[in-house]
């Protein structure tokens, strides 16, 4: 099932994400990746940028080529940015985009918070790049490609990872193909 | 003896760097439709075909196949009747590294490459042209220049692993290893993924062997016959995982398994394992 969104998200519209759904968005997000993740965690009382109800994408985009707003612009993985997640989520995101599972830890905090979680696909930089209509750097200018950019983004494909409910596409999706040895 | 100029050897890592990063070789491409045939998940193809479309954009439109653009590791085979000349003291071009890395240097930032290397492990300042490259040089017969350039992203790097067996140990132990690390890797590597083994050498030999093992064509068999069913049957466990492209289930982890061995000391079996993502960027010229 293929469904639109459009940032900020609203709680209302997060009940309705289930695992597995292709989401399609479209609005506002925001780049950070570890060396961002770090000093957001640092800045947490005083925020470099207003984040409630935002989408953070786990990106570090090549730079453009002239005449372009952005270069390749894929996920990064996850797991490294899940132990700044729990300040991050309290501070009011309510969505990140990245690739590959997250902890235990973050999953329940996903629960908790009534956020989402939502996986690009790993390496497709040049097809997800398409869909960003136009960039800017919004905060720590100095980390070069680590720098917070705001996206514009038009119909960026997304699949549901984790859920408002907890469930787990990784687990679940590994299950229904693992040979038993 | 053959001179070549220090500027050629600049130039043609230069290029390898903007080739590789945008245009996915025919044969990994190759492996991704044959995948698209073979896997089992609706959703898992889905996958597929965006990754072969994500290719074809990167080539045709010009965007990085992937925003990690890598770390730059170059393979040198040094003909020993090659002399390196003409090198500009005074712009890093005077010897074969310093030619390479202003190679890797102008290759990011002309061809809008993301520089992704930090000067020192504890600092992480960005050295701002994806320098220094990973060199690793071999002097061989003849007077030529064989260079070939890999683009290692980071997330496939972070999930590699080495071990020292016991020479007693039988084959499936070393077999269940590698498609351990495969297992605790899981979608973080970028699967479909290329997976690249060094047995034998020893500790750090065996690393750089199983980095020897991933340039290596894919769609060129191994030599050894019994590496080969070894490569087979370590691919078939793999993939019976059940990991998937991108993680996200089905019943095509990896593309390749490439194996590599080398003479060691009767005390050791050291094995190394490393993984490339689907993304395998690697290109080679001769010069």
């Amino acid at each position: 099932m293929i469904k639109k969104i459009t940032t900020p998200l609203t709680d209302k519209v997060i009940k309705t994400l289930k695992v597995g759904d292709r989401i399609l968005i479209n609005g506002t997000i925001y780049t950070a990746r570890d060396a961002a993740h770090k000093r957001l965690v640092l800045d947490i009382k005083k925020p470099p940028l207003n984040f409630k109800d935002q989408i953070i994408y786990y990106c570090g985009p090549t730079p453009p080529m002239p005449g372009r707003t952005v270069g390749s612009a894929g996920p990064t993985t996850s797991h490294r940015m899940d132990i700044f997640t729990a300040p991050l989520l309290k501070s009011g995101i309510k969505g990140m985009i990245g690739k590959g599972p997250r902890s235990k830890e973050v999953r329940e905090l996903i629960k908790k918070h009534k956020a989402v979680y939502f996986v690009a696909t790993g390496g497709a930089g040049a097809l997800l790049a398409r869909h960003i209509k136009s960039s800017k750097v919004v905060a720590y200018p100095d980390l070069g490609p680590e720098a917070i950019h705001e996206f514009m983004v038009v119909n960026f494909p997304v699949i549901v990872a984790n859920d408002a409910k907890g469930r787990d596409i990784f687990e679940e999706g590994i299950r229904k193909y693992r040979k038993k040895g | 003896m053959r001179d070549i100029e220090a500027k050629k050897i600049t130039e043609t890592v230069k290029d390898l760097c903007i080739q590789a990063n945008y245009e996915l070789s025919d044969d990994v491409l190759y492996l991704l439709n044959e995948a698209l045939k073979k896997e089992r998940s609706a959703n898992a193809r889905e996958i597929i075909r965006e990754l072969i479309s994500n290719a074809d954009i990167a080539k045709k439109v010009r965007y990085p196949i992937c925003q990690d653009t890598g770390l730059a590791l170059v393979f040198i085979e040094l003909g020993q009747d090659v002399r390196i000349t003409g090198g500009d003291p005074l712009r890093r071009e005077a010897s074969l590294t310093e030619a390479i890395n202003e190679g890797v240097s102008r290759g990011y930032t002309e061809g809008y490459l993301r520089k992704s290397v930090v000067g020192d492990p504890f600092q992480r300042k960005n050295t701002n042209d994806n320098t220094p490259a990973l060199i690793h040089t071999e002097i061989v017969p003849g007077d030529k220049i064989k260079i070939t350039f890999m683009a290692k992203g980071g997330g496939c790097e972070n999930v590699g692993a080495y071990k020292m067996f016991k020479p007693g140990v039988n084959k499936e132990e070393i077999e269940d290893f590698i498609v351990e690390t495969v297992k605790a890797a899981g979608p973080n590597s970028c699967p479909p993924i290329i997976v690249g083994v060094g047995i034998g050498g020893n500790q750090e030999y065996s690393s750089l062997l199983a980095k020897r093992a991933l340039i290596r064509q894919v769609r060129k068999l191994n030599s050894n016959k019994e590496m080969h069913k070894m490569e087979k049957d370590i691919l078939g466990k793999i993939n019976d995982l059940g990991i998937g492209p991108v993680g996200l289930g089905g019943t095509i982890t990896a593309l390749a398994v490439h194996i590599e061995t080398a003479p060691c000391h009767i005390a050791s079996l050291p094995v190394t394992v490393s993984i490339d993502c689907h993304a395998h960027r690697v290109k080679e010229t001769v010069i």
